[in-house]
């Protein structure tokens, strides 16, 4: 057998081991209900979850506790996700600063102890790059 | 008046260099023809290039008129409404320029007609590349042009051009429907997150890069469709060289700017808008290996052509992920989805086809070598080398594509919901550390043998003094890091121990041979230079990475809750402002808010500074002094660089010694970015830098107590919030900042003394009749949470009433953490470059020789090893 065989083997055997460990590390988006299910099977992996803040009728947010005076790495919220289920979030950083504009929240993370533990939020702002409100300029006139 | 000249001038000048590019493209495919080259027909070849220098200046002229458009603040246009401002420098005018996607675009169209015309006059000796080459660089042009045309024919919209006027752009703006002729009086800004000089510069290195691509890509092309099916490699090896470089750079300058203006804590996010350069690198210096392989051995030809076309198609694959909007929330930071997807995919896909089909069509016909090399042949192990840097460049490829299998599986009608890896950095570190092993083991041994007679002895003699010198300083290391105090991490981490050792080894073995080859030819080490470069690069990723230390633990014991104590780590720390607090062996306090002045160096506090009505605008309230020299005096208007900038002061005083340092952490409230955008600031030490960023701050809308009032008169002394006040007495001023004070009108001062933790303050608050009115200007002392108020004067029986309120004092919340051996990262890059250059003038030396097809290889095999 020559050695570039051999080469190549390996070079292919790496690559599906690659390939099998996205697989498994690859995370996936699903609704609060499926990360309890997951929890009370004893699956500690984490999972995406695609949500919004919780707000009543006259859209104030409601649930949010962020108090840094006390604890500035204490933040906790309620999120609700697509299936309408509601879920207390803690995230043991400071409040990420524009939290309250977000229209769409993603967290990263898994349940423990009825709380669905975040380790990261992606936040999806109202125009955060693209500005097409040109309101600001018109008070000008 | 709203100018369309400038806008028409650019839009024409874009339709000028797609058409020119068409013609070029066609022009120099005919001079391609066998026929034409063999009949000696020069014509097409000069209609060609005619073409190509007509898109040249064509391009020149687009760049001046968007250029002009953002200068001259001509906020009628879109491009210069959302990318600039009034109050921006003109070298971030510059970093505008290419904000947007389609400046973006230009200055890659830029380098391609810069390197266009180098190829086509460089070239004049060996004439036979030209047409081939060139005709596939304008087919590129053509795809490249065709992203910024902005021509709408019917529903079918092609490109999108930087000269859209805001009423086009907005056609359901109210404003344009009162007034077709509005100009917004000031832009919407650069990003300000952008506005860092790194930012001037990285863009245009990583644009030559990715255009640098082209050219060892088209070199391939040319030769698999004139059947030059070897000749190729060598006028092309000097180019992937030089595109190497200058992608490195360019992710290196890009990682840098990371570390220093955003706040994920390290220089790398694994994000997929920076995998998306750091994959066609790999591969790129994959193929330089295999080509250089090729050059002294006659192996690998066909791996050069795979990894050369590989690296092209992913540049365009990296554009397509980043520019198309198909990573939607995996990326924090990729462009606006312009619409363009559809022209980028078949961008993508043309190239792709044309390359592959091309390759398949030639495999049989590329020249490839029965004999096998042996173990002891440098070869080998430079081509293991490729191997290790694909499957590496194939890992990260893997899972940054995670969004695109989503969109490909929802386009043929299956849901999917597969993220990313929710730990990313220990996904990608699993694979990439052991790929950084297994290049830094490799590069020793390759290197060793590259330049030694192929067999067992003389190997093991090169091998033995590095080996030895490696083994003896990596124990000194582990030794001194795990029983000794010497650094704030221990080394035991197996793996890191490994990755450790075989750097160490790829120093050692690579200096070995520089120092061999620097007596007979010092462009000949150029590749040992760069393994060492790379070497340092992983030793430096290594420690600043694997080692980051948090130490702004949270040690108050203060906790809210106690639901998961252990797991959690809390690494933020609120400082309240003056209130020493302990972090690792430092004593850290918050110090004040501070701003940026023109013309004066360093930060000035917000108190000294009275702001006005133009929020670019301060007068100063004491005298402007750095070191001995005066910058300005009481009452002088100045002029604030930034003001949506604030720089949190934080001192850093070593608990054991006397060293005490200043930093000034960034941040920006911005609605416009959405909230608060922190940017670190970092002190440098020769084995670390302390990296030290604000996670949030106090709002900046007080809650102020209620008005407490005292009745005083002159020496009095009062406790206001703890605090020891002595009230001085008034004074008549003359002046009153910001007021135009007539006859008749009257100001006084009162003149406080309030005793801190620190230091003392002064307190003057004023109190005006100005045209029979009362008028007070309250003074705030932040440090101390007060406001005090002159309230009213009873002259009569000389008693002053003033108001105070007191407000909860000023905090921040504060990330602090030490990063050590970064520097050596940055050092190997710059090691790296320099060996990269080294062969760059080598390789294009060869190719101007045209001698020996190897390069003297059998002289520096007799060269000793250190």
């Amino acid at each position: 057998m020559k050695k570039s065989h051999i080469i190549g083997i390996l070079v292919i055997a790496v690559a599906i081991v690659i390939i099998m460990t996205t697989a498994g590390d690859a995370s996936t988006y699903v609704s609060f209900g499926e990360a309890i299910e997951r929890a009370q099977e004893g699956n500690a992996t984490k999972v995406h979850v695609v949500g919004r803040l919780k707000k009543d009728p006259q859209g104030h947010i409601v649930g949010m506790n962020y108090n840094p005076v006390v604890d500035p790495n204490y933040f906790t919220f309620t999120l609700v996700d697509t299936n309408r289920f509601e879920q207390r979030v803690i995230y043991y950083n400071p409040k990420p600063q524009d939290f309250e504009r977000s229209e769409q929240v993603v967290i990263t993370g898994n349940m423990q102890n009825d709380v669905f533990v975040a380790d990261k939020i992606l936040l999806k702002c109202p125009s955060k790059y693209v500005e097409k409100d040109i309101q600001q300029n018109t008070a000008s006139l | 008046m709203i100018n369309t000249l400038i806008g028409d001038i650019g839009h024409a000048s874009v339709i000028v260099a797609f058409i020119a590019a068409i013609v070029s493209s066609y022009a120099y495919f005919m001079a391609s023809r066998t026929s034409v080259e063999v009949s000696g027909d020069t014509s097409w070849r000069k209609l060609a290039r005619g073409a190509f220098y007509v898109h040249g200046l064509a391009v020149i002229s687009i760049i001046f008129c968007l250029f002009n458009i953002i200068y001259e603040h001509r906020y009628e246009y879109y491009y210069a409404w959302s990318h600039s401002s009034n109050h921006l420098p003109v070298y971030y005018m510059i970093s505008c320029f290419w904000e947007g996607q389609e400046g973006s675009f230009l200055l890659w169209i830029f380098w391609h007609v810069l390197l266009g015309v180098a190829l086509i006059n460089f070239g004049k000796k060996n004439k036979v590349w030209e047409a081939p080459v060139m005709a596939m660089f304008s087919f590129v042009q053509l795809f490249l042009t065709s992203m910024i045309l902005g021509v709408v024919i019917g529903d079918f919209k092609l490109g999108s051009s930087p000269f859209i006027l805001m009423r086009d752009f907005m056609t359901d703006a109210p404003v344009f429907k009162m007034d077709p002729n509005f100009i917004p009086k000031d832009g919407t800004g650069l990003n300000p997150l952008l506005q860092n000089y790194w930012m001037v510069i990285h863009p245009p290195t990583l644009f030559l890069g990715f255009a640098a691509t082209l050219v060892p890509f088209a070199f391939a092309m040319a030769g698999l469709w004139k059947g030059r099916l070897t000749e190729w490699v060598k006028p092309a090896l000097p180019w992937s060289h030089f595109a190497a470089v200058v992608l490195g750079i360019g992710t290196v300058m890009g990682a840098y700017w990371a570390y220093e203006t955003l706040n994920f804590g390290g220089y790398w996010n694994w994000d997929p808008v920076e995998n998306a350069v750091y994959i066609p690198w790999l591969v790129l210096v994959g193929a330089v290996h295999t080509m250089v392989v090729y050059r002294r051995s006659k192996h690998g030809l066909r791996a050069s052509y795979v990894l050369v076309i590989a690296s092209f198609l992913l540049i365009l694959y990296a554009t397509f992920l980043t520019r198309s909007g198909i990573l939607g929330n995996a990326s924090v930071h990729s462009f606006t989805d312009l619409g363009l997807s559809g022209q980028l995919f078949a961008y993508l896909a043309v190239f792709a086809v044309l390359a592959i089909t091309l390759l398949v069509y030639n495999w049989r016909k590329i020249p490839a070598t029965e004999k096998e090399l042996s173990t002891y042949n440098g070869e080998f192990w430079a081509f293991v080398g490729s191997a290790v840097l694909c499957l590496a460049a194939f890992q990260v490829l893997a899972t940054t594509s995670i969004p695109v299998y989503n969109s490909f599986l929802g386009f043929i009608g299956i849901e999917s919901n597969a993220a990313l890896p929710a730990d990313q950095i220990a996904h990608y570190t699993k694979f990439q550390l052991w790929a950084g092993v297994g290049i830094a083991l490799l590069s020793g041994i390759a290197q060793l043998l590259w330049w030694r007679k192929g067999d067992k002895n003389s190997f093991i003699d090169a091998i033995t003094i590095p080996a030895m010198l490696t083994l003896l300083l990596s124990s000194l290391i582990i030794i001194v890091s795990n029983k000794f105090d010497v650094f704030n991490f221990k080394l035991d981490n197996p793996a890191y121990i490994v990755l450790l050792v075989t750097s160490l080894f790829a120093i050692f073995s690579n200096l070995s041979i520089t120092l061999g080859l620097i007596s007979k030819k010092v462009t000949l080490s150029g590749g040992a230079v760069s393994h060492i470069g790379v070497a340092m690069m992983l030793i430096g990723i290594l420690f600043s990475s694997g080692y980051s230390t948090i130490i702004s633990q949270n040690t108050s014991g203060m906790l809210y809750s106690r639901e998961f104590p252990d797991e959690i780590n809390r690494d933020n720390v609120l400082l309240w402002r003056n209130s020493p607090t302990q972090m690792g062996k430092y004593d850290v306090s918050y110090r004040g808010q501070f701003f940026e002045v023109k013309g004066v160096p360093g930060y000035i506090n917000k108190e000294i500074l009275f702001r006005t009505a133009d929020e670019y605008q301060a007068i100063a309230r004491a005298d402007i002094k750095v070191g001995d020299k005066a910058y300005y005096t009481t009452g002088d208007t100045l002029e604030i660089l930034s003001p949506e900038n604030t720089y949190y002061e934080v001192e850093y005083k070593e608990r054991e010694g006397d060293n005490t340092f200043l930093l000034y952490p960034r941040a920006q409230l911005n609605e416009n970015m959405g909230g608060l955008l922190a940017s670190p600031d970092l002190q440098h030490f020769a084995d670390k830098d302390l990296y030290t960023h604000v996670s949030g701050v106090a709002p900046e809308e007080k809650e102020w107590g209620e008005l407490k009032e005292y009745e005083v008169s002159a020496g009095d002394t009062i406790i206001l919030n703890d605090y020891v006040a002595v009230f001085n007495g008034i004074e008549v001023i003359n002046k009153v900042p910001g007021v135009e004070l007539n006859p008749g009108d009257v100001a006084v001062q009162a003149d406080m003394k309030l005793l801190g933790e620190k230091k003392s303050y002064h307190a003057h608050p004023v109190l005006m009749i100005k045209d029979q009115m009362m008028g007070r200007f309250p003074e705030t002392i932040e440090d101390l949470g007060l406001r005090i108020t002159f309230l009213n004067i009873d002259t009569e029986n000389n008693r002053f009433k003033i108001g105070v309120n007191s407000t909860q004092k000023d905090w921040i919340i504060l990330k602090a953490m030490e990063k050590p051996f970064v520097n050596i990262l940055w050092i190997g890059t710059i090691i790296m470059s320099i060996g990269f250059v080294m062969a760059i003038i080598r390789r294009s030396q060869e190719g101007e020789t045209n001698k020996s097809v190897t390069p003297k290889p059998k002289k520096a095999r007799k060269v000793q090893a250190a």
